[in-house]
């Protein structure tokens, strides 16, 4: 039997590394989006594990509809990307300062 | 020591390395190969809370449509690697304070909540049936049938943006300009000269 808080400090471990790998690579969009991808992951391991804790399939359903919107963002967001760099020829999110908002 | 925790915790460990990997390694190809292991890690996982229909689609779905349309991504942009780097140490104190105090936080609220409860969450919720998926099929078409219609309309929506995103205009083809067309003045098209020795 594997006790429910190593599971859920494994989660916050993962969360906690996407999180700086966000404020590390600052300059490189594609290395963000790819730790917004184990975000993801770090928050569906917690969907799984109240869900089995609360006896209750809704957790797991829950992942799923994480999963498909997790598919279309990244679709949309590497769309993005390339036409990003077809325009600018760079993705350095420095680059990207061009509305000033 | 069962076999469970064994296996939890050699998963898990690698989890997290590869994890590690995937921020600090400068390579974008080589740091979406260590995503596409972290998420083989964790479906593991995975199959310890049985939640086996999830594993398999983390599998298919996010290995073998996501991670390669990432990869398509990289290999497309041609990315000059070191000066993707710069600033990579000077954030680095900033990083780590976040990491930590994160975690910190993170872990110390889980632990204290969490660690005197000993039920087993390595349990296989049965509505009806012993399958998983089965079970998971029966809710989703059932109680959850019009957030997954939601979530098809949404996968449309996902096709058709990148698709008008990324469609390029052919060279080849000609096209009109409406509103050239219509600001055209009749100066810029008819000239009009004097017939100086009279011939007409």
């Amino acid at each position: 039997m594997i006790p429910m808080s190593y599971y859920l400090i494994l989660s916050s471990l993962l969360f906690s590394i996407s999180l700086a790998g966000i404020f590390l690579n600052r300059k490189n969009i594609i290395i963000m989006l790819m730790s917004l991808e184990l975000m993801f992951l770090s928050i569906n391991f917690n969907f799984i594990i109240f869900g089995n804790y609360l006896q209750d399939l809704a957790g797991q359903v829950f992942v799923f509809f994480v999963l498909t919107v997790v598919a279309a963002e990244s679709a949309i967001g590497l769309a993005i990307i390339v036409v990003l760099y077809r325009n600018k020829q760079s993705i350095n999110v420095d680059d990207i300062g061009r509305l000033k908002g | 020591m069962n076999i469970e925790l064994i296996v939890f915790f050699i998963f898990s460990s690698l989890l997290v390395l590869s994890s590690l990997a995937v921020i600090l390694i400068n390579n974008p190809v080589k740091s979406a190969i260590y995503l596409v292991s972290s998420f083989f890690f964790s479906a593991v996982l995975w199959l310890l809370l049985n939640a086996e229909f999830l594993s398999i689609i983390l599998i298919l779905v996010y290995v073998g449509a996501v991670m390669v349309l990432f990869l398509f991504v990289v290999m497309m942009l041609d990315i000059n690697t070191t000066e993707a780097r710069d600033g990579f140490v000077k954030y680095l104190p900033i990083g780590i304070l976040v990491f930590i105090s994160i975690a910190g936080i993170l872990s110390f609220f889980f632990y204290t909540q969490f660690s005197d409860i000993n039920e087993d969450i390595t349990y296989s919720i049965n509505i009806i049936g012993e399958d998983n998926t089965k079970n998971l099929g029966y809710v989703l078409y059932t109680e959850y049938i019009l957030a997954f219609e939601i979530a098809a309309i949404l996968l449309l929506l996902g096709i058709i943006s990148a698709i008008t995103l990324t469609q390029q205009k052919s060279i080849s083809n000609k096209y009109q300009n409406p509103s050239e067309q219509v600001n055209i003045k009749k100066s810029e098209r008819l000239k009009i000269m004097k017939d100086k020795e009279e011939k007409l």
